[in-house]
């Protein structure tokens, strides 16, 4: 068991090493000086200029310059932006939270369907139920959703004009961030009608990023179920009488959620990618649009701090899920 | 004793490896269906000119917006209706099939070929250098496809080509992972060995005696990947990191046609559509292929 976790842990330390160099390598290939491209028709005197190239260090070998890099990034200093002039790591955790709790909404979303619509289809296995939802399964799967996204405002906020387009709440509500979240900060603000402009706010873009994460669950349930209902101890549960639903429910499902977890684990990527689509539709101000934004701003030492942070919250997760995954699946340590 | 065996007529009608994969295949209503979708996008992808009514730039500037010809307002001379420029949606459709076909095509050849050869590799390689390789592939799997893509087009500058560059090299890894994987398990087999004690060279081994046995969920991941190409190059376009204005790329129109959204529903659908269509049809067949070829699941 010890010495799972730590190969696993020994295989964590050389990739995020690696995932430090690319993003250090990122400033440094860009075609042209990065300087001169970050202030762009801005233009900058001779005195920015030097002192610029010594804030970068690009006056150093490139040697000394990742040991600088490295040495800032151990102690949390991923540089400051080029437009804002803040501390990445501050935009970077003052941003996150509104990304973590649209996530976290897309997720609840996508397991509160994707279970129930696995269970049934598999319960319902090769009758019209499965094949529906299989095949709403498959659409959702395969998915653009820039355009879903495009579709909901369409119909949502052009037709019936229930949702509004975008932000995170109605300009009318103005209160100082508590938790970042803004369902329990509006309700913390005690101001009538923000949870409920905060929630409206919330459902298109829970939609959009939750309709992949829906698909995948509710295809990986069908397929885990399957297998499990044709287990003997199922048999046997029948056998003994028990109501169907607590067979399905109780017994088959707890087994087969193992894998279905570990899908969700290992889904941390895909609503961070999916995250800079929906964001930058719905003009929500989180870590995706951040991103967006700063390629385009060429806001380049945010760009390679927020890729460093991304990447190492992912590599965090998936050991995480990894670690946890042993601990309840024993044939998996022997590898 | 007049009567004979039966049995040699039984063995030679045993189907080809092809009959027999097609008829697992085609089990499978909706692979069958997804196929012929696929071939209708092929098709249009080959023969766009032909089949489009207009140039595809070509604007008609009286015609701007024009609806699509059966809601009110529409006009059969612009079946689709027209975008803002008063370019004709049909013929941009139509021709916007030859990009993502491309784009599937080339991501799936480049990221099949580089990923087979580099899994290969490392699973023949000594024990340093595959960890060496599969860490590098752990370090790019660390970033999400789309932001790593969005990074890398960043750096190389946006068009088309430099999109499909992007997605090519985060689709790697995927076919890095999956080769070595099953070329380890092929590894552990007699029949390796045997070919190995007759001699056989190292790429001989590699090539043409364990990759054949592998190529089962290569060709899964690459129907796979070929959709999720299709998908990441309309994104990136829908961006603006893609293929630029005025190339009728479907997820470069979506963008164009952002500001209209609320006023001219047909120009934000139909590319959507298209997008929705044609990667559900690759889903659809590699749904089939995966049944088709994957071992465990066939019945004998």
């Amino acid at each position: 068991m010890l010495g799972y976790f730590l190969s696993r842990l020994l295989t964590f330390v050389p990739t995020f090493f690696g995932v430090t160099l690319i993003s250090f390598a990122f400033i440094r290939v860009l075609p042209g000086d990065p300087i001169i491209v970050m202030a762009g028709e801005r233009g900058l005197s001779e005195e920015r200029y030097n002192e610029l190239v010594r804030q970068f260090g690009f006056d150093k070998s490139i040697l000394s310059q990742y040991i600088d890099y490295l040495g800032g990034v151990l102690q949390g200093d991923l540089g400051q932006s080029f437009v804002t002039k803040k501390p990445v790591w501050d935009e970077f955790f003052s941003l996150f939270p509104a990304t973590l709790e649209l996530s976290i909404a897309a997720m609840i979303f996508a397991v509160a369907l994707g279970i129930p619509a696995g269970v049934i289809a598999a319960v319902y296995r090769g009758k019209l139920p499965d094949r529906v939802l299989m095949s709403s399964a498959l659409v959702g799967y395969s998915m653009p959703i820039f355009w879903w996204a495009l579709l909901l405002i369409i119909l949502f906020s052009g037709m019936l004009g229930w949702t509004p387009v975008s932000g995170r709440i109605s300009l009318l509500y103005y209160f100082e961030p508590v938790t970042g979240f803004m369902l329990i900060d509006s309700l913390l603000s005690g101001q009538e009608g923000a949870f409920r402009s905060a929630l409206s706010h919330l459902i298109l873009p829970t939609i959009v990023l939750g309709t992949i994460p829906l698909a995948v669950i509710a295809r990986q349930t069908r397929s885990a179920m399957l297998e499990v209902l044709g287990e003997d101890y199922i048999r046997t549960a029948r056998a003994k009488g028990l109501p169907p639903a607590r067979v399905n429910g109780v017994h088959a499902l707890r087994n087969a959620l193992i894998p279905v977890v570990t899908v969700i684990g290992l889904m941390v990527g895909t609503l961070l990618a999916g995250a800079i689509l929906t964001e930058t539709i719905f003009s929500w101000p989180g870590i995706g649009k951040w991103m967006v934004d700063s390629i385009f701003r060429r806001d380049y030492p945010v760009v390679q701090g927020g890729l460093l942070l991304i990447a190492s919250m992912v590599m965090i997760v998936n050991l995480t899920v990894d670690l946890l995954y042993g601990l309840i699946n024993p044939k998996i340590r022997r590898r | 004793m007049t009567a004979t065996a039966p049995t040699p007529a039984a063995a030679a009608e045993r189907p080809g490896r092809f009959r027999e994969f097609y008829h697992y295949f085609s089990e499978n209503r909706g692979a069958v269906f997804g196929m012929w979708i696929f071939a209708g996008f092929v098709f249009v992808a080959a023969f766009a000119p032909w089949l489009a009514p207009y140039d595809p730039a070509e604007q008609f500037r009286d015609f701007t917006l024009i609806p699509p010809a059966w809601a009110e307002g529409g006009t059969w001379a612009h079946p689709l209706g027209t975008d803002p420029l008063g370019r004709d949606m049909l013929s941009r459709l139509l021709t916007g099939a030859r990009y993502s076909f491309f784009v599937g095509v080339v991501v799936v050849t480049v990221s099949a070929t580089g990923g087979i050869i580099v899994g290969l590799a490392s699973a023949f390689a000594p024990k340093w250098l595959d960890a060496i390789i599969m860490r590098v592939m752990d370090i790019i799997l660390a970033f999400p496809s789309l932001l790593l893509a969005l990074v890398l087009v960043a750096i190389l500058g946006p068009s088309l080509t430099n999109a499909m560059i992007a997605i090519a090299i985060v689709a790697q890894p995927h076919y890095v992972r999956l080769t070595r994987a099953s070329a380890m398990s092929e590894l552990q087999k007699d029949y390796v060995t045997s070919a190995r004690v007759v001699g056989a060279g190292l790429p001989r081994l590699m090539f043409l005696t364990v990759l054949p046995n592998c190529l089962a969920p290569i060709i899964v991941q690459a129907a796979l990947s070929f959709s999720t190409a299709i998908l990441d190059a309309a994104a990136l376009g829908f961006l603006g990191m893609g293929a630029q204005p005025p190339t009728p790329e479907w997820g470069t129109m979506l963008a164009e046609a952002r500001e209209f959204i609320l006023r001219a529903w047909w120009v934000v659908t139909f590319p959507g559509l298209a997008i929705l269509i044609t990667v559900l049809s690759i889903n659809l067949m590699g749904d089939g292929l995966r049944d088709a070829l994957d071992p465990k699941l066939k019945r004998s």
